[in-house]
């Protein structure tokens, strides 16, 4: 493989255009936290549509349902912490029109690290006794040793595309993800046939200027397809340690859903028609890194 | 005690559910079981273990409200990609926390409300942790309102294992759930009961039997000597009070009401 072909640069709409109408999209992050927000703004520009959207979710699942771009969630929760509720997911359920898989928090990282290991299930005793099973179409096994345990086979979460947010990437996708948890962005990365990152920033080669972090790579380069510089690209959800979220943005968000309660006449402000002007639209990276980080 | 407050009464009791629990994650979810869990960290029971509501494992509880970034001291490190692996299922955890509806079997509630699966008419979180957190290790739940909304016959969406043997699918291994104590603006309850019924265990001063089966759904079990819910004690408001410097508990119950309820 030569130097050129290692070079895993693209622009966020050449990100978009990896993807297709009907794909299983995993998206990285946690609630208000860490989501790939530029890349999801990205789609919201895109004609993309019929998505299986897997997400512990926050504003990237309610935003992508209020544009009408998902078929299905798989879920345990979407939720923008200060604001318990997303009222744009909770619009698109209440509707109806959404098919949706509920899991446990911890099934659901458990799905990703079947599909990361090729696996058809895994066991879990989680979700027995509950109406999770019924409601999801997940089936048992049994232990074949002498337990006999009855167990819940989680299937696999087979991503066809990843969107992950890190703090660092060089162009080869040797990344760097710090802060004070990453959540199940590694998974996200394994589950999925091909990964794209978004980076706060992006340098020449890692070992160049961040040797030091060497142990922030939290997965290899193998697992990365494609990487964009977009600073700030998480924003309004929280980048530890470069700013926090930004509930001002989340509070108009939600209330968009109420009043006008029609995401067309409010996309504009919440997605723009360009990074740039989306960017400038909130102030500007000064205001946005100025956001203090959220305390809990 | 004209000056003590039902908040704190609650807290009080709810921090009596950590006690003893021995090395395990105790979390509080909200205000009022958060400090709970400080609370029994503090006084009695200083082994639990807890995090900063982020990340980090803390020794010193952190106190609710606005604070600077940096004013927790991590002692160690306990972040959501480990969770599972290390506090919920090794059953080394012990959460309190307020799921929307519970029902008599114990099963709770965080999905939806009302309607279909397909189409709900209040769509709430998801079901979050629960199921893995009530097959794994223990429970307990806070209820600022105790009302039959609340206290259910039987909960719309299945969220968290309970004691209803007709959820128990055959071959499965539940021999970790273990819901321990309810307390309410009411009173405290258990599962003590017949077959794990829920089980009235103590009135907050100034509340009736009577009070509390009218605001509860199903029908409640008594314990052989209902007592009265026990004040917190001098120390225990100042340790509250050292972790809630904004009053943020002030605005969990309506109203702020004392301890003694009028009669």
């Amino acid at each position: 493989m030569t130097a050129r072909m290692l070079d895993k640069r693209m622009s966020a709409a050449q990100i978009v255009a990896q993807l297709s109408d009907g794909m299983t999209l995993g998206i990285g992050g946690w609630g208000p936290r860490r989501k790939p927000m530029a890349l999801v703004r990205e789609i919201l520009r895109s004609d993309l549509k019929d998505l299986t959207v897997v997400a512990y979710g926050g504003a990237d699942v309610g935003m992508l349902c209020a544009a009408g771009k998902v078929r299905k969630v798989v879920f345990a929760f979407v939720s923008l912490d200060a604001i318990p509720l997303e009222p744009w997911f909770r619009k698109a359920r209440e509707s109806g029109a959404l098919e949706v898989l509920e899991l446990d928090e911890g099934m659901f990282q458990w799905g990703l690290k079947a599909a990361a290991f090729g696996l058809p299930f895994l066991p879990t005793r989680v979700g027995l006794g509950t109406d999770l099973a019924e409601l999801g179409g997940l089936k048992t096994v049994q232990s074949p040793y002498d337990d006999a345990e009855t167990l819940i086979a989680m299937p696999a979460l087979k991503l066809d595309a990843a969107l992950i947010h890190v703090n660092r990437s060089d162009w080869r996708g040797n990344v760097q993800v710090f802060g004070p948890d990453a959540y199940y962005d590694e998974w996200f990365a394994k589950a999925a046939a091909k990964s794209y990152v978004s980076c706060e920033e992006l340098v020449d080669r890692m070992e160049d200027h961040y040797p030091e972090g060497a142990q922030d790579n939290l997965f290899e380069r193998c697992f990365v397809s494609g990487v964009v510089e977009m600073p700030c690209g998480a924003h309004p959800s929280s980048m530890p340690p470069h700013y926090g979220w930004d509930m001002t943005a989340f509070k108009a968000y939600a209330d968009s859903a109420k009043d006008p309660g029609d995401w067309a006449e409010v996309a504009d402000r919440f997605v723009g028609s360009s990074e740039a002007e989306y960017l400038e639209s909130i102030g500007g990276k000064e205001a946005v890194t100025g956001l203090p980080l959220p305390i809990f | 005690m004209s000056d003590i407050s039902l908040v704190d009464l609650c807290i009080f009791a709810c921090s009596e559910a950590f006690r003893g629990n021995g090395e395990i994650v105790a979390t509080g979810v909200g205000p009022v079981p958060r400090l709970a869990a400080g609370l029994a960290k503090l006084t009695h029971t200083p082994e639990l273990m807890m995090t900063d509501g982020e990340a980090y494992l803390v020794e010193q509880p952190v106190p609710l409200g606005p604070r600077k970034y940096d004013d927790r001291k991590p002692a160690g490190h306990l972040p959501f990609s480990r969770f599972f692996d290390s506090a919920v299922w090794s059953g080394r955890r012990h959460a309190m926390v307020t799921p929307t509806q519970l029902d008599r079997f114990g099963q709770i509630n965080l999905s939806y409300m009302g309607g279909t699966y397909q189409k709900p008419k209040t769509q709430m979180l998801g079901v979050r942790g629960f199921p893995g957190n009530t097959i794994y290790h223990p429970n307990s739940f806070f209820f600022p309102a105790h009302g039959p909304r609340v206290f259910v016959p039987e909960v719309d969406m299945i969220s968290g294992v309970g004691y209803n043997p007709a959820k128990r699918v055959p071959g499965g291994n539940y021999t970790a759930v273990d819901l321990r104590v309810i307390v309410t603006n009411l009173c405290v309850m258990d599962f003590g009961g017949p077959d794990h019924a829920i089980r009235l265990v103590s009135l907050h001063p100034g509340v009736t039997f009577e009070d509390v089966q009218a605001a509860t759904g199903f029908e409640l079990v008594c314990a052989e000597s209902v007592t009265e819910t026990a004040l917190p004690t001098a120390e225990a408001l100042e340790v509250i009070a050292s972790l809630d410097p904004h009053n943020i508990r002030a605005s969990v119950l309506k109203d702020n009401p004392p301890a003694k309820r009028a009669a």
